[in-house]
Formats: structure tokens, sequence, C-alpha cells
């Protein structure tokens, strides 16, 4: 098997190269070191926002799995966020604690869903399936909303946050932040793993050139319906973070506009290159953090870069750093 | 559920579903012609609200203010196109996602600046403000009666305009191939700015309609935007006469479905479970109706490009 089967130059991931691996190295000691930096305010507040830093980066590396890789541009991904975390309120609220039958359940639940909504849009493209995602999302945020005994639109409280193995370790925040930051290696290096794997091949594949894979004897289905899967349960993973970090569940981790945040991280950060994903989505969550500080009306600024970015900047953020193009 | 209740919730179902169409119309065409994804045209919609509401207070006239939004809107519509846009044509959906979704966050913050978050009203012309009995027992709104009016006699232009002048027949060539168009020596450029104008008009006339009746508020258009997107899928990207259809279609089952979802259950489920499930089922029915039109018929009810 020699590399008759090498992607298209869109799609190629750059060689494992010491310069493409400067990025990931620095992203994640920068995010080892970040709650020491003390001269930003009190510890509590740095790591809360460094955590929903983290969290949101699983979220938005699931969503460039599926987006990036895969070609599919899910404008519901809000949906597997709230689903994990909906299966960790339900399962604190009825007396479970377990962190891990907490995680399991938020794995399987969103898991389940992506399979369950992913088989319908797929047989759909382009601009139907972002609006059958959509479609989706919303079901559940409307589903959500009717959950009358969780809270119904005003959310649920958690009493506490899950227990490991009986001891309540993850009640401190550091101890929390660690753990969300080795989380995030393991599915940075899962996803990795997938994209680089014959799996993911098919995968990019098949985003490039649907009929030239079909003709090589591929049919894409399947390959999209695991990734969509995957992807939804990374989402899945960070849902369940956020509610455990927050204590708190709502219908309003799954509005639409939650689905456009993500898009928006992934494509800020720079499609299809998996560093990007986790670059945006911590420059979205420091930049609403930071411009906020300046103004409530941060969103005047926001915009126009998101703009400018489109217009002049077209590998994202990344792009920018290493000069290269993405996706 | 009483014959009254059904009749007016009727009613206010096509207004919605007129209301819709206004929206829709635009984004159906923009879309199908230009391939371009618009989703700032939602705060299209709610510029036209706005810039009814400060027309009024310049002239203390409601056609003067309503004259004055449509034009607004048209402006303001054709400056975006002109610096932003245009420029956007060529690239991927994407992009085009992003760049709006910047948009959409640049103009509802700078409005929640301008005009604050609260929201404001336009007061109903006097003439208007009434009611009158359709039916014994049944009193409805003139003014929305009105904007039904409105919306339906829009729909009749778009249609004679769509179907029976040049532009129309290029407007139809566009949605269908608009390389074609192009190569048989069209302005497409030209073209497209005008279907902008359009539908950035039809958007603020939707606006400025209803600011009599709804909160005038920033985030006005972003609910609507989802809702006219789930009814240019159904429609049939494209298609006008397809977005009116669907429109009204999806007007009719989201008002009859969350004023009578809860009755209808209670037939086959316990009251306190009917009473728990038809808000959720009501809030996703037109949902339910879109991803059946697209498992079933993946273009729409009636595609553009055939």
């Amino acid at each position: 098997m020699q590399d008759f089967a090498t992607p298209m130059p869109t799609t190629q991931l750059a060689p494992p190269d010491r310069a493409r691996l400067i990025v990931p190295v620095l992203l994640f000691v920068a995010l080892a070191l970040a709650p020491l930096l003390g001269f930003l305010g009190a510890e509590r507040y740095v790591l809360a926002l460094f955590t929903r830093c983290i969290i949101f980066a699983i979220a938005a590396l699931g969503l460039d799995l599926a987006l990036g890789c895969g070609g599919l541009v899910s404008f519901g991904h809000a949906a597997f966020i709230g689903i994990g975390a909906y299966a960790a309120g339900i399962l604190t609220a009825s007396g479970i604690d377990d962190g891990f039958i907490g995680l399991f359940a938020a794995l399987a639940a969103s898991g389940l869903f992506a399979l369950a909504t992913g088989a319908v849009s797929l047989k759909t493209r382009g601009v139907h399936f972002i609006m059958i995602t959509l479609a989706f999302g919303q079901m559940a945020y409307f589903v959500a909303n009717s959950l009358k005994a969780y809270g119904g639109d005003d959310g649920l409280t958690l009493a506490n946050r899950a227990t490991l193995l009986g001891r309540d370790l993850l009640a401190d925040n550091r101890v929390f932040y660690y753990l969300s930051l080795a989380m995030l290696l393991a599915v940075y290096l899962f996803a990795r793993a997938v994209v680089r794997s014959r799996f993911g091949r098919v995968l990019r594949g098949a985003k490039d050139n649907e009929t030239r894979m079909a003709a090589i004897g591929f049919n894409p289905y399947p390959f999209r319906l695991t990734a969509y899967a995957i992807s939804g349960m990374m989402a899945g993973l960070a849902g369940f973070l956020l509610a455990e970090q927050s204590e708190f569940v709502s219908p309003a981790f799954m509005t639409w506009q939650r689905s456009g945040d993500l898009i928006i991280m992934v494509m800020l950060g720079g499609m299809a290159s998996l560093d990007g994903a986790i670059l945006g989505a911590v420059f979205v969550v420091l930049a609403e953090e930071v411009l906020s500080g300046f103004t409530e009306h941060w969103r005047v600024i926001f915009g126009p870069f998101l703009i400018l970015v489109v217009l002049f900047a077209r590998g994202g953020l990344l792009g920018m750093l290493t000069g290269r193009r993405h996706g | 559920m009483s014959t009254a209740l059904l009749a007016v919730q009727t009613l206010n179902g096509v207004q919605l579903g007129v209301l819709l169409f206004l929206i829709a119309a635009g984004l159906t065409l923009v879309f199908g012609v230009m391939d371009f994804i618009n989703l700032a045209h939602g705060v299209q919609y709610m510029l036209g609200a706005y810039f009814a509401v400060t027309a009024y207070g310049l002239t203390q006239n409601f056609l003067l203010a309503l004259i004055l939004a449509l034009v607004g809107a048209l402006v303001f519509g054709l400056l975006l196109e002109a610096v932003i846009f245009r420029h956007l044509y060529a690239r991927d959906h994407l992009d085009q996602v992003l760049a709006t979704f910047g948009v959409i966050l640049f103009l509802t913050e700078a409005v929640r600046m301008i005009y604050g978050s609260g929201s404001l009203t336009l007061p109903m012309p006097q003439a208007l403000s009434g009611a009158i009995p359709l039916m014994p027992g049944l009193l409805y709104p003139v003014y929305r009666l009105v904007v039904i009016g409105a919306g339906i006699g829009v729909a009749i232009l778009l249609y004679l305009l769509v179907n029976h002048t040049r532009v129309g027949m290029l407007l139809r060539a566009g949605a269908s191939n608009a390389p074609m168009v192009s190569a048989l020596g069209v302005d497409i450029g030209r073209l497209f700015m005008v279907i902008f104008g359009l539908g950035t008009m039809l958007a603020g006339f939707a606006g400025a309609m209803v600011a009599p009746i709804f909160a005038v508020e920033p985030n006005m258009g972003d609910n609507l935007l989802i809702l006219a997107f789930v009814v240019i899928v159904i429609g049939g990207i494209g298609s006008v006469r397809g977005a009116f259809i669907a429109a009204l279609l999806v007007g009719l089952v989201d008002t009859l479905g969350r004023s009578f979802a809860s009755d209808v259950l209670r037939h086959v489920l316990s009251s306190s479970a009917a009473n728990q499930a038809g808000p959720a089922l009501a809030s996703t029915l037109i949902y339910v109706l879109m991803a059946a039109v697209l498992f079933f018929k993946p273009a729409g009810l009636f595609p553009a490009r055939g």
C-alpha cells in the first residue's frame, strides 16, 4: 500500500515537520500555564475563563472533524453540547453523582442523537444539509425547553459536581481545569489519529471529490455517518464538562446562535487543521471576555473583525501565524 | 376549539405566513440567483422597522414613514451590497455565512447603541386601529387585515414582475442558470444589484409593516431569519412561488400548532402529559415538516433549478 491514495492538495495535511508541531505544542503549553497567570485576576476567575476556553475547544475540535475534514457543515452542533449537558444535569438531579456514569451517559446520548439525525441528514447535500442539521438542533432546543421536570426554559442548577470514585475531586477548580485540559489533549490526539488514518483519508477524499471516491470503491455514507457521530460525541463531552463546570444546564446551551459560534471558532482558527479549531475557540472566548471588559457593545468591534478576516485573511488565524492556507 | 377561535388563529397564521413571505422572497431570490447565503437578511427586516419608527418620529405621518423606511432600507441595502456583499459572491458558502454573521453582530449592536435595547413601538394609524366583526362574536383588528392585504398585494406585484417583465425573465433565468445568463451578455453585476435591492426592500417593508403590532427591538429579526430559511428550503431555493406557498404553510402550521397541539394531544394522551408535550410538539412542528420535506423531496416542493 504505497501512496496511491494520497489526498488531494486542497485538504492535504502538511507533513508533520517541526514547524507544524510548534503551534499545537505552544498552544498546550500556554493552556497548561494559563492558570498561573495571577496578574489576570483572581485565580477562580482565571480558571473559570480558561476552563471555558478548553471546553469550547473540545466542541470546536469535534465540529472541525465533521466540517473541516468531512465537509459536513453542521449548523446544529450546539444540540450535542446541550444533550451532553442535560445528561450530566439529569443524572445529578436523580442522585447519581458518579462522574464516569455521567460521562458515559453524555457520550452515549450525544452519539445516539448524532447517529439518528446524521442518518437522515446525510441523505442531503450542501445548503440542505446545513438546514436539516439546523432543524434537528432546533428540535432538541425546543424539547429541552419543555422539560418541565428539569427546569423548562429556566434551566436546571446542579446541586454539586460529579464525584470520581466516590470522592469529590472535581470540586477543586484547579483539578477540574487540568482534567479538562487532559481531555482536550486526548480528544486532540484522537482526532489527529482519525484524520491521518485510512478512515480519515476516505473522509477527506469524499469531501474533495465524491464521484472519484465512489469510482475507486468507497461509499462515503458510512464514513461520514461515523465521523458525524464521533464529532457529535466530542461536542457531547464538551457539554458534559460545561454543565459540570458551571453547575448549571439550560436550553440556552443549544440555541442556533451557539451553533453559529462554533462554526465561527472553527473557521476563524483555520479549517481542517485541528490546531486551528483550538486556536479559534480560545481566541473567541478570550476576545469576548476582553472586549466586553472594554465595552458592553463589544459586538460592534467583533462583527467587523469577522468580516475583515473573511475578506482578507482566508486561512484564518492559523493561516496568519504559519503563512499557510488550509481547507 | 370553537369555530371563532379557529378562524382567528387561521387569520393569524395567514398573517405570519404573509410576513414570512415578504422576508423569504428576497432571501430565496438572492440565494437562488446569486448563490449567496445572506444571514443578514433578518437584520434588514429589523432595520426596516427602526427606519419606520425614526421616520415617524420626524414626520408624524404613518404613510410617509412607511415610504421613507422603504427608501432607507433600499439605500442601506445597496450600500451594504457595494461595500461588503459584492466581494463575497465568488466565495464559498461558509465564508458568506461568517461574514454576514459579522454584519448581524455589528448592525444589531449598533442599533442597540443608538436606540437602546428596550423595545419601541410605532403608533398605529388612527383610521386602521379599530376592529371589525368578521362574523358573529368574532372581532378582528383592522390593521392585521391590512397587513395580510398588503402582503398579498406585494405577492401579486411580485408575481407580475417575475412572470411578465423583462427583469423578471432575467431573474428566472438567473435562478435556473446564472453563468449561462451572464454568458449571453447580460450584465450580471447589475442584475445582482437589482435583485439584492428588491430583496432588501421587501424585508424592510415587512419590518415597517409589522412595527405597529410587534415590539421593535434589535433582535426581532433573528428568529424570523431562521423561519425564513425554513420557508425557502421547503419551497425550493430560488422559487418565489414556492416561497409563497411554503410561507403560508409554515405560518399556518406554526400558529395552529401552538394553539391546538395540546388540545389535539389530549385525545390520545392524559391531560397533564398533553399539556407538557403540546408546546414542545408545537415548536418543533415546522422543523419536523422541513426535515420531512427534505427527506422526501431534497430540492424542496418547487425547485427552481430543474
